[in-house]
């Protein structure tokens, strides 16, 4: 293989990879966030206001995690900083 | 396809170009200035309000509540700040609904000078609230060996505002793209909703982790034992 199939096809399979490994334990910490944000509001409530908020701060940080790795699968997949470099690079020869 | 809406350029001269991601977030500006212009042009303390000062007074009148919760003493300080940006990201959030429309936060330049915006506020803050030498000894807590770390974590967290909103948004646009071509009837209608509640919570998570960063900048001693 040339050196662009080498970085395409690891590319490739790195962002699939990327996205797929790191949503798993973002899913689980969603998980196990909400599942006790639900046993608070069944016990209190009185505290809905404060428990939904701060479940949706909470949240919005883990899932934060899952968007890294997704930005990381983007730019791979779309703006490839590697395979731009070996096209300019063939080209100016 | 592009990823970002830097790599559509609208005019350029010379080494100056004008890319759509500006020219949205001014037309933004100009329609957030323009409205709050309109709005507040008749304002009145009487009985009789118009509908736009009513609602301007529930918007001022949530965002103080929302603050104070989280634990923002004296939040009518910090109001125009926070407020507008929880309005600009919310609004360019939701003109998604627009056809043709580009949102400047899927953009990494304006979330990260969002996010930059943060991180120079948040000491400005806890300095004018606190004054210097108070200020920068909260750096030194719990001891001197978090100095590294808490120096580090001012950063990281400004990272992780920029490239949570950016990431967020640009995914939604993404998405959309992708389903418009492999199943373009309905599911693209389901996943722009979906893209508009995203939106929304993003803009009030970013609001609100401002609120927090900047509660916790302006907290002094006293407040911080009780």
């Amino acid at each position: 293989m040339d050196i662009l199939s080498i970085i395409a096809v690891a590319s490739i399979i790195t962002a699939g990879l990327t996205t797929g490994i790191g949503c798993i334990a973002p899913a689980l910490g969603e998980g196990r966030a909400i599942a006790s944000a639900l046993t608070s509001l069944a016990q209190q409530p009185d505290a809905s206001a404060t428990i939904t908020r701060t479940l949706f701060v909470g949240l919005a940080m883990i899932e934060s995690v899952a968007i890294y790795c997704l930005v990381i699968s983007m730019i791979l997949i779309f703006a490839n900083p590697f395979w731009n470099y070996v096209i300019a690079h063939a080209g100016g020869h | 396809m592009h990823l970002t809406s830097d790599d559509v350029v609208v005019w350029h001269y010379g080494f100056v170009k004008l890319n759509l991601t500006i020219l949205t977030t001014w037309v933004l500006m100009l329609i957030l200035v323009g409205g709050s212009a309109l709005m507040t042009r008749k304002l009145s303390d009487g009985i009789r309000i118009s509908r736009w000062q009513s609602f301007l007074e529930i918007l001022v009148t949530f965002f103080l509540q929302q603050f104070e919760e989280v634990g923002l003493p004296n939040p009518a300080r910090y109001l125009p700040y926070l407020a507008t940006l929880f309005l600009f990201i919310a609004i360019a959030n939701l003109c998604t609904v627009v056809p043709g429309y580009e949102p400047p936060t899927g953009s990494l330049s304006t979330t990260a000078a969002l996010a930059l915006s943060v991180l120079i506020a948040v000491p400005l803050y806890g300095i004018r609230e606190r004054g210097l030498g108070n200020f920068l000894q909260s750096y030194l807590k719990p001891t001197v060996i978090m100095l590294p770390f808490n120096i580090i974590s001012e950063f990281s967290r400004t990272l992780a505002l920029a490239v949570r909103l950016f990431g967020n948004m640009m995914s939604g646009a993404m998405i959309l793209a992708i389903l418009l071509t492999i199943a373009p009837l309905v599911f693209p209608l389901l996943m722009s909703i979906l893209g508009l509640l995203t939106g929304m919570v993003q803009a009030y998570i970013f609001c609100i982790l401002a609120t927090v960063y900047i509660a916790a900048a302006t907290r002094t001693r006293d407040e911080e034992t009780v």
